[in-house]
């Protein structure tokens, strides 16, 4: 299998009848692991109703292979931490995730999840990584369903680049940005 | 509306009844806290005032007797209103007790524990006194003018930034003061003459 950190390229051929692919093994991994992440719901305010509304079909999260709640820690995979986390309940919080087994990732939900929002004082959690490490924080108070979405797929990139860094340090590319800097060229039409 | 409520309480109480003003529809006794079960006794029993709508504590740093706890009360039977206050309390909070309203509303009792749990009244013979919505552990009282208003008391110990990884201060543009141009009130105890 060679060397499995350094970067994966996945080729696809085309045979006769079935064609087939070549691939690293931990490319799979992380490609089967993408799209199949089974959520636990930690929703303990208003941005539940963003969140019912994601996995409602209108936006339907399930289009991205996260649509399967689990609501036992150890089935889960993603900590969707949706809302205001109180000083009460931070240990909670911090127990539900170290139940969660390895691989596991973390999205912060709205404003209050990743920075306590306007609730500075002595009821809340100034953001959920001050208790337990976080992978994407999306922000809104509550966030759009695109914007959530758009932070899932944020969080399907980094695994499928195998990163395990606290957080997103690149921004997704904006095409209108790049070309701008003239690193794209415009679309001829 | 309730202006005959007014005048029951102050035919009744007399003395006790400290003042009284009715400001946009909204009646109100300020009682004396000796007299308070008593008068709630009389509002329950006498004029019917079947619903404990709220109760809650306001500080006045500065003022003596420091806190002033609201209570509001509805009759559903007779459909008037009413809202008594008591002042309680010294500088330091010392002697803010009252007597427990839990026998006459049940009701009462978890609005007196939020009271407790946020401004520190004590009320006498309350079945179970405990901090309603703060833990435990939580010391002090925070809806209370001295509480510092940035000091939080966590439960789980924070992440240092080593173990995080990352950076968990605030980030420029946002600095402690958020970009106000104004910095954090912080109230100060008045100087006693």
């Amino acid at each position: 299998m060679g060397d499995l950190s350094a970067p994966t390229r996945t080729v696809a051929l085309d045979g006769n009848e079935a064609g087939f692919a070549t691939t690293k093994f931990e490319a799979l991994l992380n490609w089967a692991r993408k799209y199949s992440l089974f959520q636990y719901p930690f929703v303990t305010a208003c941005c539940g109703m963003e969140f019912m509304s994601v996995a409602s079909p209108r936006f339907d999260v399930a289009r991205f292979g996260a649509e399967a709640p689990r609501f036992s820690p150890r089935q889960a995979d993603l900590l969707w931490v949706v809302g205001t986390i109180s000083q009460r309940q931070a240990p909670v919080l911090r127990r539900i995730h170290s139940q969660m087994a390895d691989p596991k990732w973390v999205l912060a939900f709205g404003t209050c999840a990743s920075s306590g929002g306007f609730y500075d004082n002595y009821t809340t959690v100034p953001g959920i990584d001050k208790i337990i490490p976080c992978d994407v924080y999306i922000p809104g108070c509550p966030p759009r369903p695109e914007a959530v979405l758009d932070g899932l797929l944020l969080l399907q990139d980094k695994i499928a680049r195998g990163d395990r860094t606290p957080r997103i340090l690149k921004p997704r590319e904006d095409p209108l940005t790049l070309v701008q800097l003239g690193h794209k060229k415009k679309d001829p039409s | 509306m309730s202006q005959a409520v007014l005048d029951a309480l102050k035919a009744r109480f007399g003395d006790a009844i400290l003042e009284t003003h009715s400001d946009f529809g909204d009646d109100t006794a300020v009682v004396a806290p000796e007299k308070w079960k008593e008068i709630g006794e009389f509002l329950r029993k006498d004029l019917e005032f079947d619903l404990p709508v709220d109760l809650c504590g306001v500080d006045y740093l500065g003022r003596l007797p420091r806190m002033e706890v609201v209570m509001h009360l509805y009759s559903i039977a007779r459909r008037h209103r009413i809202r008594i206050k008591a002042r309680v309390g010294d500088a330091d909070m010392n002697q803010a007790e009252l007597d427990s309203l839990t026998s006459i509303w049940p009701g009462m009792n978890w609005l007196e524990r939020e009271v407790y749990d946020m401004s520190g009244v004590v009320f006498r013979g309350h079945p179970d006194l405990r901090r309603l919505l703060m833990y435990p552990e939580f010391e002090g009282h925070p809806l209370r003018k001295d509480y510092p208003a940035n000091k939080t008391q966590p439960l789980v110990p924070y992440r240092t930034e080593e173990e995080a990884g990352i950076t968990l201060e605030k980030q420029p543009p946002f600095g402690p003061d958020e970009g106000m141009s104004f910095p954090r009130q912080v109230w100060q105890r008045p100087e006693e003459n």
